[in-house]
């Protein structure tokens, strides 16, 4: 039946594809990475170093060729002055779900979850919308990389996410098939029927199907009523088994964490990442051992649920003094949208260190915990996330220090290539800088 | 707030049949109209607190003033002396150097659910929407609140909040009334109610009440929906406040009982709605009934209607960058606060959120910054109204705290740095002249009972 609201949504459809058209074009203009030079900044390489004043940074050909103090800038190269300004590493957040929702609670534009058959083998990257408005307010803000997180439909298994860039072209995947997701706290007790028991019971059952079909794929039968997994989904598991691909576990509380590191005596070779870990610190000497990668919420500080009791804003802080490589990204809200509280939730373990008793970071180390950190735990350290030479050529010009709240960035390039510094948030604004209609209406003004 | 939606989505689904006795309103006094005159008395008594001055700091007086190198001194619970550095202070006093610090007013945060929808966020602990029917003019937020939730503290101590107003949820076009309380720890809701404050009444235009009832069959399940329910009430509303203003005898309602409070200003109306057309709606229902709407809550299109807020007098409680989360949010954009503080109108940040209600002051700093870049320059001791004088305005409490001025409740915050900074924290934090937080003093963090005896009790948060 043709509805009004079917009326109206297939007219809205029209004009978004007419919209995407003229961006397409727009997009398909060649931008090519720039050789550049900038010079005179107050620079943050990413790695945990602290900034230096006067730094400068080289880029050429897509990468970072150089970044420190008394670099030789060679001839020819286009040059800007930062005239003190702060130069940082493009921020990643370590996790997220942008490209994958446009508005959350309209559920045709979210894509994060599905009640699908199918679960470990479910890949985001084919689905990542690199035109998606949450992309462009994210780049805007400074944010240049992202992990992205599928979130669980049915059973314990989200699938596989992926690690992206925020440019603006249509190439968006940095790697895809990043990592497999798994929920095994509160939220996996949920997934498997109402119980932990029951979820790391299901969670072993199904790697030993992994392991059978890894034996002899043709022979396993994943339609028999005892097989918990259909054979798309065993395959897509085989190399989380193999270690070939890093497993993301969500867990929070103590007892979750001690119990995912254990997974190990059974399948020594999982290459873990822990998501989550609100009570992180308690266990944090086991974590660094383990060598286990932690991507926390920083700022975390309720017991919104019985799984963080202990949660503290100095969680990072201790498990970052333990040895323990911590990044931070989204949990529980936001995460298609708001990346950019990247920099609120850095600056905020800053904060800590002039708060009595409260363990912080250093301004280099929560740095590195929305830069470096996250590159490394995604096994891409080599690649993103810092400054240093041969990482892609994402730079942040900054108006002021970036962990401010009153700061924003001046300029942004992602693999060397400059990015527009507007976006539909910064033209709502010029249309109301003044409320009151002019000669014409509103709609106009564009 | 999400959050919120879902859990009241939850509750409703899931309410046991015999709980709905346990709910229900005790009988009403039968043909009688008289009303108890305060039922649910506050019980809240300033804490001792001890002659103290702070000297040398920087302080926003939160009505837009600014001392540098300030004294203030506080007595007897109130703000006995402000100024310069030449202010006299009395000898034998408990003396802070504020050098290199900001001494403020307390955060006023206009839109909690401290206490209604608590930590943990637990089916058993959710009581903030009584999503049950689209008109709970009746409910009382108060009588929801546990005063045992961890949130309280965190806002005190990370916050710098002092007083807060607690909000019915907004699934349904009348929540209900709010209640305003001092941020003290407390046994019970009373131990905690801001004397003499006014009750709010929370309604809701939008998507929620749409939602909610339409995916019951029931009506709202259109914007027009919403309106029409509105008028529907607000016509029952006259009729009830007209009886009693004549003093004719009727079955005491406590739903009308409130609308009619709001009818004669006694209660200040709340209404969440974000936007711009349809706040513009509810500007005209208000003067079709003849009510005044006290405050936009979230309103993330107030800055396409400026103009009109200001000319009607309406302040709008707003967020520093939330945006894009349901569709009403689509057009939230960072520079909501400066554009409507710009043209003139009452400008508020609220969190409504128990993360958010400890970083107001950052919140602030999104919308400073966002402003400045587009040529919109706040002066730092402006800003701060947003977090004091305009909200306390808001809530009716402007006479007694919400600025530095003398003879005004002593809540007050020592700030380690500038406020608008994010490496800035509390540093001390009084209430009625108390001190109630200290970070140099772990004893004087407070560990709800609910935290007590658990891990990480008394840990720093």
């Amino acid at each position: 039946m043709m509805t009004a609201s079917n009326i109206r949504s297939l007219r809205a459809k029209s004009r978004s594809a007419r919209a995407a058209f003229a961006a397409l074009a727009l997009l398909s203009t060649p931008a090519l990475a720039q050789s550049l030079a900038i010079t005179g900044a107050t620079l943050a390489i990413g790695d945990g170093s602290e900034p230096i004043r006067n730094g400068t940074v080289l880029i050429s050909a897509g990468k970072v060729t150089a970044a420190g103090a008394g670099i030789a800038i060679p001839p020819g190269i286009k040059a800007i002055d930062a005239g003190g300004k702060w130069v940082t590493p493009g921020l990643v957040s370590g996790y997220s779900r942008v490209g994958l929702v446009e508005v959350p609670a309209v559920n045709e534009t979210n894509d994060a979850s599905a009640r699908s058959p199918f679960s470990a083998a479910i890949d985001v990257a084919p689905a990542i919308n690199p035109l998606a408005n949450p992309i462009a307010i994210s780049r805007t803000a400074g944010i240049t990389r992202a992990v992205v997180v599928p979130s669980t439909g049915i059973g314990i298994f989200a699938g596989q996410g992926a690690v992206v860039d925020l440019g603006a072209d249509m190439n968006a995947i940095t790697r895809a098939r990043a990592f497999q997701y798994v929920e095994l706290g509160e939220e996996g007790a949920k997934d498997a029927g109402g119980s932990r028991p029951a979820a790391i019971l299901t969670f072993r059952t199904m790697l030993r199907e992994v392991q059978d079909y890894a034996k002899a794929p043709a022979s396993y039968d994943g339609r028999s009523k005892d097989a918990l997994l259909n054979r798309v989904d065993a395959q897509a598991l085989v190399p989380v088994v193999t270690g070939a691909m890093p497993l993301m576990v969500h867990v929070e509380s103590a007892r979750d964490i001690v119990t995912v590191l254990s997974l190990r005596q059974d399948f020594p070779a999982l290459k873990l990442i822990i998501a989550g870990a609100a009570e992180g610190w308690m266990v944090a000497p086991q974590i660094a051992a383990a060598k286990v990668p932690v991507i926390a919420g920083g700022l975390d500080d309720l017991p919104s649920s019985f799984e963080k009791l202990a949660a503290t804003q100095s969680n990072v802080g201790r498990m970052v003094k333990a040895g323990v490589i911590v990044s931070m990204g989204l949990m529980d809200r936001d995460e298609g949208l708001q990346l950019r509280l990247a920099t609120q939730q850095a600056g905020n373990m800053v904060a800590l260190n002039k708060v009595p008793g409260a363990t912080g970071l250093s301004w280099g180390q929560a740095l590195r915990t929305i830069s470096s950190a996250p590159a490394e735990a995604m096994g891409l350290g080599d690649r993103i996330g810092s400054l240093k030479p041969g990482r892609a050529g994402d730079v942040v010009l900054w108006d002021g220090d970036p962990l401010e709240m009153t700061s924003a960035p001046i300029a942004v390039w992602i693999d060397g290539v400059p990015q527009p510094i507007d976006n539909r948030q910064t033209k709502l604004r010029d249309r109301y800088a003044t409320p009151q209609e002019g000669a014409l209406p509103k709609a106009y003004e564009w | 707030m999400r959050l919120i939606l879902i859990a009241a989505l939850l509750a409703s689904a899931a309410t046991p049949a015999g709980a709905k006795k346990d709910r229900e309103a005790p009988a009403p006094t039968q043909g009688s109209s008289a009303e108890p005159e305060n039922p649910y008395p506050s019980t809240y008594k300033a804490y001792p607190g001890v002659a103290t001055a702070i000297r040398g700091a920087t302080i926003f007086d939160g009505e837009g003033g600014r001392i540098d190198n300030g004294v203030i001194f506080l007595s007897d619970g109130k703000v006995t002396a402000i100024g310069g550095p030449d202010t006299p202070i009395p000898a034998d006093i408990a003396l802070f150097d504020g050098t290199g610090k900001y001494v403020t007013p307390g955060v006023i945060d206009i839109h909690s659910h401290l206490g209604d929808y608590p930590s943990p966020s637990v089916d058993a602990l959710s009581d903030g929407n009584e999503a049950t029917s689209p008109v709970t003019a009746h409910v009382w937020a108060e009588h929801s609140i546990w005063p045992q939730d961890a949130g309280f503290g965190r806002a005190l101590a990370n916050g710098g909040v002092t007083s807060l107003q607690i909000l019915p949820g907004s699934a349904n076009l009348f929540g209900g009334r709010s209640v305003t309380l001092k941020n003290v720890p407390a046994r019970t809701m009373q131990g905690m109610k801001f004397p003499g404050a006014p009750y709010g009444l929370k309604m809701a235009c939008g998507e929620n009440p749409k939602r909610v009832y339409g995916s019951k069959g029931r009506e709202p399940s259109t914007r027009m929906g919403n309106m029409a329910v509105n008028r529907q009430t607000w016509i029952k509303a006259r009729e009830y406040q007209k009886k009693r203003a004549a003093g004719k005898d009727q079955t005491r309602d406590l739903g009308m009982e409130t609308l009619a409070d709001v009818l004669e200003g006694k209660i200040l109306v709340h209404n969440h709605c974000y936007r711009a057309d349809e706040m513009a709606n509810v500007i005209d229902m208000s003067k079709e009934f003849g009510y005044k709407v006290t405050a936009f809550h979230h309103a993330v299109e107030a800055y396409k209607i400026a103009d009109l807020l200001r000319d009607n007098g309406i302040c709008a409680a707003l967020w520093g960058d939330w945006y894009g989360f349901k569709m009403e949010a689509y057009d939230g954009i960072k520079e909501n606060i400066p554009l409507v503080h710009r043209a003139g109108a009452c400008t508020i940040v609220h969190s409504d959120d128990e993360n958010g209600i400890q970083r107001l002051n950052q919140e602030a700093a999104k919308a400073l910054g966002a402003g400045r870049r587009m040529g919109i320059d706040i002066a730092d001791e402006v800003a701060w109204t947003w977090l004091a004088i305009n909200p306390a305005r808001a809530m009716g409490i402007a006479d007694q705290t919400g600025s530095l001025k003398v003879g005004k409740m002593a809540d007050v915050v020592l700030w380690n740095g500038n406020p608008f900074s994010t490496y800035t924290r509390p540093e001390k934090v009084w209430i009625d002249g108390a001190l109630l937080y200290d970070s140099a003093n772990p004893k004087l963090r407070p560990v709800s009972d609910f935290e007590l005896g658990q891990i990480g009790a008394g840990d720093v948060k």
